[in-house]
């Protein structure tokens, strides 16, 4: 004996009254439905609530579509058969192009295998009985939104190592970046969120070639918006290089970081980015610090020059090419931002000399040396001066000590 | 040796003027000074040496102390050559630049220094020292050349704009090395050779007051430096130096700025051997 749910058994009593008389599903209208579906407390067989706000509905962007545009398998009131469950293919009917750019996103390919952890159309665009079009500033996917709804599962370190997402706080670093607060303290529109980088419907793995945020498509990503500086950069020995395909080329992220960019004038991004430039210029680095430039920035002060004041810093080139800001045709120019006074003897000053270096330094190469000599020489002798003293001094108290008890 | 009685008292005598105890008290609080706002550029690559820089104000501001403390220096530098020459042309005295009372080495330093090391070795007696001893005199003219050439190059580096004009750049790349590597000799010579030379080997230990009293006992004239003590019997001008035994407030006064100077030496000296037994 099949047991009849009571809420059906309501639902299959009650629909008489309001029933019209419907039969086939192209007669069936949105006030056909919302008889029903509007009822205050309206629920199916498991308890799951199955109330349409049609109020919300009809102020969405879907508010003049009837309700079987989606629910293509209801055909009659009462349900002959319980309604399916309505997903992105539903979606599909008219939005064939997007939901086949999403199937082969990330997001899709993650729904396909079965977990309900991935997007899917209404985790980004919200309840499916009230979209609202991407520019309506009550829209999920708003500009100045977009972040907190890709947060929701973006800012969850569990849910990133679940699916060995690399970054597991994406959300919490954009949000403290520069992008990130241009968006929540100015409220500009212009200001990167996730999917200015990422794309929308489109997002894929870092590593997937076709993603935006490939490592071969950064450039041409960050430069959508940062069109001077990528101008700069390509025409630079990096941007060069990296056009040539040298995978160890830097490009924008590599002195940039992704979500957690930040001002270029704070001092703790100023001394980071020596040591940015140094991991690559290890022995530029290196005789960097060893010149008055470089101790102080290495002492965390800023008020002294760093690579890009002599170098660039997007539009770096070779010294040995004559675009160079420290080409020594240009070098004088170059001094001069900081020290006014520079002339071409003040350029002969070497901000990388090398002491250990005898054939470029030969000069410096022998004082240095001589200083050594001098150090090691002079602590030596008095290294030992003082220690054999201070053992005859202790040895002289010890033999008189006696000697004064008998006086 | 002949034993003091302890019942007669001591006689005094007066080894420094005034003048030069003051220069060496300005030499020390400038020295000190340099050093502190110094070293922390010479040892930048340590791990604490942002933080000590930022505890004392910051860059700017050991750059700025740096500065005062340099012309401080100087004035003690250019306040010592006018004093030696105030001496020797003058007041005319004889033996500025040559004798026992005179800086320049002697030929008897370099003997004394031998048997010294004989007397290191047990195999002599202690040399019968006269009023400057060899070690003395390296300590002055180590702090001598010192100051002339690491304020040379500083001053090079501090006005490069104007050197720019007439030298090359690269001399300001030796001017960097030699100002540091020489102030590191320097540093590490005075809080290391010159502070156990004159104040904690055993006969001196804790601390030599004479360079704060400018007063030395009659025993420590005969036993310390016979050859003067002789010398001045003998001229029968043991009077003339003669005065009052130092005042305990003097000497409570010598302490504590002797005692502060030696602690911040040793500190130093202590950071910058911590920070190249750390360096990777």
């Amino acid at each position: 004996m099949v047991r009849v749910p009571r809420r059906l058994a309501t639902l299959v009593v009650l629909l008489p009254l309001f029933a019209s008389g419907a039969t086939a599903a192209e007669e069936l209208s949105n006030e056909s439905c919302l008889a029903c579906h509007a009822i205050e407390g309206f629920a199916g067989p498991s308890g799951r609530a199955l109330v349409v706000e049609a109020e919300a509905f009809d102020a969405s962007v879907h508010g003049a579509l009837p309700c079987t545009s989606c629910h293509a398998d209801v055909i009659a009131i009462p349900h002959e058969e319980k309604p399916k469950h309505v997903g992105p293919m539903a979606c599909s009917a008219c939005h064939g192009d997007v939901v086949a750019t999403y199937l082969k996103s990330i997001h899709g390919q993650a729904t396909a295998t079965g977990t309900t952890d991935a997007a899917t159309c209404t985790s980004c665009h919200g309840t499916a009985h009230a979209i609202k079009k991407a520019t309506d500033p009550a829209s999920p996917v708003y500009p100045l939104t977009l972040p907190r709804t890709c947060g929701v599962c973006h800012g969850d370190p569990e849910l990133a190592m679940r699916h060995g997402i690399p970054v597991v706080n994406a959300y919490q670093l954009y949000m403290d970046s520069i992008h990130g607060r241009a968006l929540t303290k100015s409220g500009l529109l212009v200001a990167a969120n996730c999917s200015s980088c990422h794309g929308f419907h489109d997002v894929r793995r870092g590593s997937d070639p076709e993603s935006r945020v490939h490592r071969a498509n950064i450039p041409s990503t960050c430069g959508t918006c940062h069109a001077g500086v990528a101008g700069a950069y390509s025409e630079g020995v990096h941007g060069q290089a990296f056009t040539k395909g040298n995978r160890h080329a830097p490009i924008c992220i590599d002195c940039h970081t992704t979500h957690q960019i930040a001002r270029v004038d704070t001092d703790p991004w100023k001394l980071q980015i020596v040591s940015e430039c140094g991991s690559c210029h290890r022995e530029s680095l290196r005789t960097y610090r060893d010149t008055f430039h470089g101790q102080v920035t290495a002492l965390g002060f800023t008020p002294v020059a760093r690579c890009s004041d002599c170098h660039g810093s997007h539009r770096v080139f070779a010294a040995s090419d004559s675009r160079s800001s420290v080409a020594p045709e240009h070098l004088i120019a170059t001094c001069q931002k900081c020290h006014p006074r520079a002339n071409e003897n003040f350029v002969q000053f070497s901000p990388h000399a090398d002491p250990e270096n005898r054939e470029k330094n030969p000069f410096l190469y022998f004082v240095t040396l001589s200083m050594n000599f001098l150090i090691v020489g002079v602590f030596v002798f008095f290294g030992l001066h003082t220690a054999l003293w201070l053992a005859r001094s202790l040895l002289e108290r010890q033999s008189s000590a006696p000697k004064r008890d008998q006086g | 040796m002949k034993q003091r009685d302890p019942n007669v008292p001591q006689r005094y005598y007066l080894r420094v003027d005034l003048f030069p105890r003051l220069l060496h008290g300005l030499l020390m609080a400038s020295f000190l000074g340099l050093a502190a706002t110094g070293l922390p550029l010479k040892f930048s690559w340590a791990p604490r040496a942002g933080e000590l820089t930022t505890a004392m104000g910051g860059f700017v501001a050991i750059l700025f102390f740096h500065k005062v403390f340099a012309f401080l220096l100087t004035l003690c530098f250019l306040l010592h050559l006018g004093y030696v020459l105030n001496l020797a042309l003058v007041r005319g005295e004889s033996g500025v630049f040559w004798g026992p009372n005179s800086m320049l080495p002697q030929p008897k330093d370099l003997l004394d220094m031998f048997r010294h090391m004989q007397w290191f070795f047990g195999i002599g007696p202690k040399p019968r020292f006269d009023r400057l001893t060899y070690w003395e005199k390296f300590d002055y003219w180590a702090v001598f050349w010192g100051m002339a050439i690491i304020g040379t190059s500083g001053y090079m580096m501090w006005f490069s704009s104007f050197f720019g004009q007439f030298i090359p750049g690269w001399l300001f790349n030796i001017a960097l090395v030699i100002h540091s590597e020489e102030a590191l000799l320097a540093v590490w010579f005075i809080f290391a050779i010159h502070f156990f030379n004159s104040h904690l080997r055993p006969e001196k230990f804790p601390m030599d007051l004479v360079i704060f009293t400018g007063r030395v006992s009659e025993e420590e004239l005969r036993t310390e430096r016979p050859e003067e003590y002789a010398r001045l019997v003998r001229g029968d001008r043991l009077q003339e130096i003669e005065t009052d035994p130092p005042p305990l407030w003097l000497k409570n006064f010598g302490r504590i700025i002797g005692y502060s100077a030696i602690t911040t030496g040793f500190v130093l000296f202590g950071l910058t051997l911590l920070a190249l037994l750390g360096r990777k």
